[in-house]
């Protein structure tokens, strides 16, 4: 009778010992958590943090952690609170637009020591926690690549964008495509369809469906998942951009090239300014972090095997400039698609002006209208 | 008009209907056959969406692994089958009630799909061939309408198939019998249990069908949004087709329909109102629901001990 009880209190005893240990090898380590909304494997946006996640774990300091397929409700709450308190993470990266309010600010002000970093950009100065900040790319400036590669392939001048929800970042890129395309050819159309959420598979196959019948020959984005858009293109032979992550395996012959997160650098920088004592608090990590092509933050896809010379050559043109850090996407003179003047000629809106996050048009050239 | 040989446009929004109801309905038939089938003998299966998504999960995975999309036909309908089974073991306890185990079922078939389909999100598996009808045409557009799931030629078999059953054959009799007076099938030494038990699990078997539809033809992937909901659509569909199976075909065809006409619309640019477009297959399901009821009477065509304990 006496041995079960012996054998438990050392099992306690064995525990307890490991845990210090464990914590002790925590200290010495950078733990980072990563929370998803969906799976982390769908060729789309969680799939792209999670390949940052796979590279900032290659400094050899650093654990990450992750958690897919968290709704953006108080099960995110836990999830942060168990990442923190049994894991030991220091920074916590709760990637889902609609995680921020009210679930990440309530979190940090509970663990004032933590850092929270939210992708998407909704951070204000003396508003949100001083231990809150957020990242976010430029991804605009690959697609704004892709479309010029769209607008040198397309052959009947018509190209389809299948879109989630009328929002800044979305129409930022469907302007970004739409203004590429016809910097490549002036008389190019991009049609949007709205599918309203998302992830909507059924939809999205049906939009494809919908705009390769009229005559539309290149595809492209911006759902959380682009594979039933890239699978359903290829299957009616057209021609697709691919969005978040490289999806050239899903359309072997119709994959133009695409506009792809890059984490892996900006995931890498965080961890090492959390290594040499910075912190958001303090000042010395930056509330608002953003880049683009040249910063690394985003990059585009390899070209596909139907992209000619000529749109290669145009293609590299444009990425050069970026990398050069002088082209501007948004310049005047700029109309929006009802014939409203957005920027004089001369006028141009840099990167970082706060006027293109919250974007409410779309520019000449874009069949379709913001309003629902 | 335009010229372009290669546009069609207001034909499109036409032609992206038919080919949403032929492509997008097929799933409503199978699932409602399927609750038809389990209402007839007097049960209600509300976790056919669960069955729908297991059967989805089990039929792409089952043709990632073997290479053989028909192995994975069969796969869905066996987890739908397993689904229903513990289903219908469920229901035949004493004082269960249909719906909650029918609920719980639901989350129970989604949650299990979510979680064994999780390799499966991100590789390609084979698809079902299709049979291309619009062969006599050359507009590609046409083609791609009229490429039919054979899955789908299956549901309308079956959806005569069971029509016949249940009006001119001794076992469709008997379904009925159990359905509508349990009390007066049991006198006649009609295992009332053994009846319900095979409806329930041959009817989640057609709603993995369903599922396998959904990843092996149209739209073609595996992802936990799949269905979004058509599982719990067609349940009510049942009743807007007075579970006459036949009905529940051009019940399907409407609600496919109705899920491509918010798409086909903005094609051809206009773009007002897509959310309320969008949401047309769940306005249509709520105007059934309220058309069809009464406080007065009950519905003809309900099965008379529907959901009841006996």
């Amino acid at each position: 009778m006496n041995s079960p009880a012996i054998s438990l209190r050392s099992a306690i005893l064995l525990t307890l010992g490991l845990l210090t240990q464990a914590s002790l090898l925590a200290a010495d380590k950078v733990t980072m958590g990563f929370v998803y909304v969906g799976p982390k494997d769908d060729y789309g946006y969680n799939q792209a943090h999670s390949e940052g996640c796979a590279g900032v774990q290659k400094l050899p300091w650093v654990k990450g952690i992750e958690e897919a397929s968290v709704p953006e409700t108080t099960a995110v709450q836990e999830t942060m609170r168990n990442m923190i308190n049994l894991d030991k993470a220091t920074l916590i990266f709760p990637t889902s637009f609609g995680y921020f309010d009210p679930h990440i600010l309530r979190v940090a002000k509970q663990y004032p020591k933590v850092q929270f970093l939210h992708c998407g950009g909704l951070y204000t100065e003396g508003k949100h926690p001083a231990n809150v900040g957020s990242y976010f790319g430029y991804i605009d400036e690959a697609v704004y690549v892709a479309g010029i590669v769209a607008g040198h392939t397309s052959k009947s001048g018509k190209l389809g964008f299948i879109a989630a929800k009328p929002i800044p970042q979305v129409l930022r890129n469907i302007n970004a495509f739409a203004i590429g395309a016809r910097s490549a050819k002036p008389g190019v159309t991009v049609q949007v369809i709205f599918t309203g959420d998302w992830s909507m598979p059924v939809k999205e196959a049906e939009a494809a469906t919908s705009l390769i019948n009229q005559g539309i020959d290149v595809l492209t984005c911006h759902v959380d998942s682009p594979k039933v858009i890239l699978e359903t293109a290829e299957r009616r032979g057209a021609y697709v951009c691919g969005y978040h992550a490289d999806g050239s395996k899903l359309a072997p012959k119709g994959y133009l090239t695409g506009a792809e997160w890059n984490w892996s650098t900006v995931y890498t920088q965080y961890a090492e300014s959390v290594k040499a004592g910075k912190s958001l608090a303090a000042g010395t990590i930056p509330h608002l972090v953003r880049g683009g092509l040249k910063e690394g933050f985003v990059k585009c896809s390899p070209y596909g095997p139907a992209v000619s010379p000529a749109a290669k050559a145009a293609a590299e043109a444009a990425k050069a400039q970026f990398l050069a850090g002088d082209m501007v996407i948004f310049k005047g003179p700029l109309k929006d698609n009802t014939g409203k003047e957005i920027l004089a000629a001369g006028a141009v809106y840099k990167q970082q002006d706060l006027a293109l996050e919250s974007m409410g048009w779309l520019v000449d050239g874009v069949l379709g209208s913001t309003k629902n | 008009m335009n010229t372009d040989a290669s546009s069609i446009g207001a034909w499109g929004v036409l032609i992206g209907i038919l080919a949403g109801a032929l492509r997008g309905g097929t799933p409503f038939l199978l699932v409602s056959l399927g609750e038809c089938l389990t209402e007839k003998s007097g049960k209600i299966n509300l976790g056919l969406e669960g069955a729908l998504l297991l059967g989805a999960m089990s039929a792409y995975g089952a043709s990632y692994a073997t290479g053989n999309p028909w192995v994975g036909v069969a796969a869905a309908a066996l987890a739908g089958a397993l689904h229903g089974a513990l289903h219908a073991f469920l229901v035949s306890r004493p004082k269960v009630n249909d719906i909650a185990a029918g609920i719980a079922m639901l989350i129970f078939g989604s949650g299990l799909a979510f979680y064994l389909g999780k390799p499966f999100i991100q590789p390609s598996a084979p698809q079902l061939p299709g049979l291309p009808l619009g062969f006599w045409s050359s507009l590609p557009q046409l083609n791609a309408a009229l490429l039919l799931s054979p899955l789908f030629l299956i549901g309308i078999a079956i959806a005569f198939l069971m029509r016949h059953v249940f009006c001119a054959t001794r076992w469709g009799l008997q379904i009925r019998a159990v359905g509508d007076a349990p009390a007066a099938a049991r006198a006649l030494g009609i295992s009332i249990h053994g009846t319900r038990t095979l409806c329930i699990i041959v009817g989640a078997a057609l709603a993995g069908l369903g599922g396998a539809h959904l990843s092996l033809f149209y739209p073609g992937a595996w992802t936990e949004a799949i269905s979004s909901g058509q599982g719990l659509m067609a349940v009510a569909l049942v009743i807007f087709a007075r579970w006459n199976p036949v009905h529940c075909l051009y019940a399907s065809l409407l609600f496919g329909g109705a899920q491509a006409v918010g798409p086909s619309l903005q094609a051809v640019g206009i773009s007002t109102g897509y959310y309320l477009w969008n949401a047309s297959p769940y306005v249509l399901t709520l105007v059934v629901m309220i058309l069809t009821c009464s406080p007065r009477r009950t519905l003809s065509g309900a099965p008379g001990a529907l959901g009841s304990s006996s």
